[in-house]
């Protein structure tokens, strides 16, 4: 599995509160949780997003609230993968659950700019910055969780 | 290698004699949580996945507590869809408007959980429970909707971080200070992926309350849980009141730790956590006393909405008038706990003090209703996150503290010092 796309980079403990508002959480529509994605942080995020783009964060993304709609906001917003220095926990588990590819890479999280063009290889780890040429080994899934992934999420692992 | 107190919990869940830090395991649960926000997202994965049957009807709780009274007609819709999925399933524990508190107020109260519980909750405070001795942590929806078919979940098992506590603290210093003052030493991410495990002599000196309120805040410093041993003082709070078997598990002698502090309790001061993170801790001696103006004070929520937080906020208003332009909101945690508080005669002081008390609801924590901030407006409250727009206005802030410092601030108009207003 592979992800290609521009990056749209944020900086340390960026929390599920900015990623979607508590205002919007009277909703589960995917669509319309996307509509609200990163704006208390990034307002022009939802109309410079595309498909396939990469989102590029430092240390402990995701922090706070174990809302999964920031996850599914980020997802269905187009992010094909997110890479952190380190993500918050519960963030880091709902979006294996969902199905939105994440990769812990310290290096990678610190050197990849805003704009840059990323490629990112799941099954290997490697992250190539094809804008500067760089590139970054990550940690790639362990077995278990590439088998909730190949399995189609958490709930169709459990009730397979 | 012996093992700490979260695991020993997980092991006897996942029926292993042992495990290690680092270890996957499969485990059992003995209550799934969700609430009005998560719950609607849970269930549509739930019908989404095929499911048609719940593991266990007695060992799943649904509470409406977050946007409650409903704001609006969306909120009033989740809750109506988690209405008709609790009926159709026969969920025993559905909380809604007239029995519900706020969730993780809630559910010790109710006795849903105890010592040696194994429990997930979609909602991130659901590490409150560790202060019972429980094994306890937030999960997503779709844990959620998997713990409700399955009645087991899978974790990587955690190192820990042992936090020694010694010393009798002083007047005004409670639960809140404890941990405000331990995230600012940590960090928000100073405990990521770890348990956190309180110790010492200083622990008979905390009670329940103040031990949920620290438990409550380990998500604060990026930890899976939060966990107390079993004492005296659960024992009293659990008998009789706990449904399940309670169990107590100690940490083995020769437990190993990532990390060990050791905190004077008599040393603490009032702490305040300045915007934008709860890590930003500053005791009340390092702020000046006309430094922040403060136009709303909060008193509650599922870290501070207990009995003991009302009569701590009710100690400094009684006699006492809120300052002219400061909104002083007081949300009781629970039905039980308004009810308390009402017989007390908590409710004549606050209200005499120009004061209001809501019903039971989550509400301005998290920037729902009941008390949302204006562009530039500054509130001190006794909630758990200071994130930018956590409570309204993206350029509005929150300053976290006790309930006797957010008190003595609504007197003040000021953030102060509680012995400065007595």
């Amino acid at each position: 599995m592979k992800a290609q796309g521009i990056v749209h980079k944020y900086g340390d403990n960026v929390d599920t509160d900015v990623i979607i508002p508590a205002r919007y959480l009277n909703t589960s529509s995917h669509s319309e949780l996307a509509s609200h994605c990163m704006e208390d942080i990034d307002i022009d995020f939802t109309k410079k997003v595309k498909n396939g783009d990469i989102m590029v964060a430092e240390k402990n993304f995701g922090c706070g609230s174990s809302r999964e709609h920031a996850p599914i906001a980020i997802k269905a917003s187009g992010i094909s993968c997110v890479i952190a220095s380190t993500f918050a926990r519960i963030f880091y588990r709902n979006a294996i659950n969902i199905g939105l590819p994440i990769l812990e890479c310290d290096t990678a999280s610190k050197e990849i700019k805003s704009g840059d063009e990323v490629s990112v290889d799941f099954d290997t780890g490697i992250i190539t910055d094809i804008t500067t040429g760089k590139t970054y080994q990550a940690e790639p899934f362990p077995p278990f969780i590439q088998n909730i992934i190949s399995d189609g999420g958490l709930i169709n692992h459990v009730t397979k | 290698m012996g093992m700490t107190m979260s695991q020993k919990i997980l092991a006897a869940h996942a029926g292993l004699d042992s495990v290690k830090a680092g270890q996957l395991i499969e485990a059992k649960l003995d209550m799934v949580l969700g609430n009005d926000i998560t719950s609607p997202v849970a269930i549509n994965v739930f019908n989404d996945g095929g499911a048609c049957q719940v593991f266990d009807n007695t060992k799943i709780a649904m509470v409406m507590d977050h946007f409650t009274p409903n704001k609006d007609i969306k909120a009033a819709e989740q809750c109506a869809q988690v209405r008709r999925f609790a009926d159709k399933y026969d969920i025993k524990n559905f909380y809604d408007v007239g029995q519900m508190g706020i969730e993780h107020a809630l559910l010790p109260e109710k006795g849903l959980v105890g010592p040696g519980s194994l429990c997930i909750g979609a909602d991130s405070h659901t590490c409150t429970y560790g202060a019972l001795g429980a094994f306890s942590t937030g999960v997503g929806s779709t844990d959620m909707a998997a713990g409700m078919i399955s009645g087991k979940a899978w974790f990587k098992v955690p190192s820990a971080i042992k936090f020694v506590l010694t010393g009798k603290p002083a007047e005004f210093i409670s639960g809140k200070d404890v941990i405000l003052h331990i995230i600012g030493m940590i960090g928000v991410d100073g405990a990521l992926y770890k348990s956190m495990e309180f110790f010492g002599d200083g622990l008979q000196y905390l009670n329940i309350d103040d031990r949920l309120c620290i438990a409550n805040m380990a998500i604060e410093a990026g930890a899976k849980n939060g966990i107390f041993p079993v004492d005296d003082i659960t024992r009293e709070y659990t008998n009789g009141r706990f449904k399940g078997e309670a169990k107590e598990y100690y940490a083995d002698d020769d437990a190993e730790y990532d990390a060990e502090y050791i905190i004077d309790l008599s040393k603490l001061r009032p702490t305040v956590a300045f915007p934008h993170l709860p890590e930003n801790a500053r005791t009340v001696d390092e702020i000046g006393e006309t430094e922040v103006k403060i136009d709303q004070a909060v008193i509650g929520s599922c870290t501070n909405g207990r009995i003991t937080d009302l009569r701590a906020a009710a100690e400094i208003l009684k006699g006492k008038k809120v300052a002219n332009g400061v909104r002083c909101i007081i949300i009781p945690g629970t039905q039980s706990v308004y009810l308390q508080a009402m017989h007390e005669g908590l409710f004549d002081i606050f209200i005499e003090a120009g004061a209001v008390v809501s019903t039971p609801t989550c509400g301005p924590c998290l920037g729902g209703h009941m008390g949302i901030l204006a562009k530039g407006e500054r509130a001190v409250t006794t909630t758990n996150r200071n994130f930018v727009g956590r409570m309204g206005h993206v350029e509005s802030e929150v300053y976290l503290a006790s309930p006797a410092v957010a008190a003595a601030s609504a007197v003040t108009g000021y953030i102060t010092d509680p012995a400065k207003v007595r």
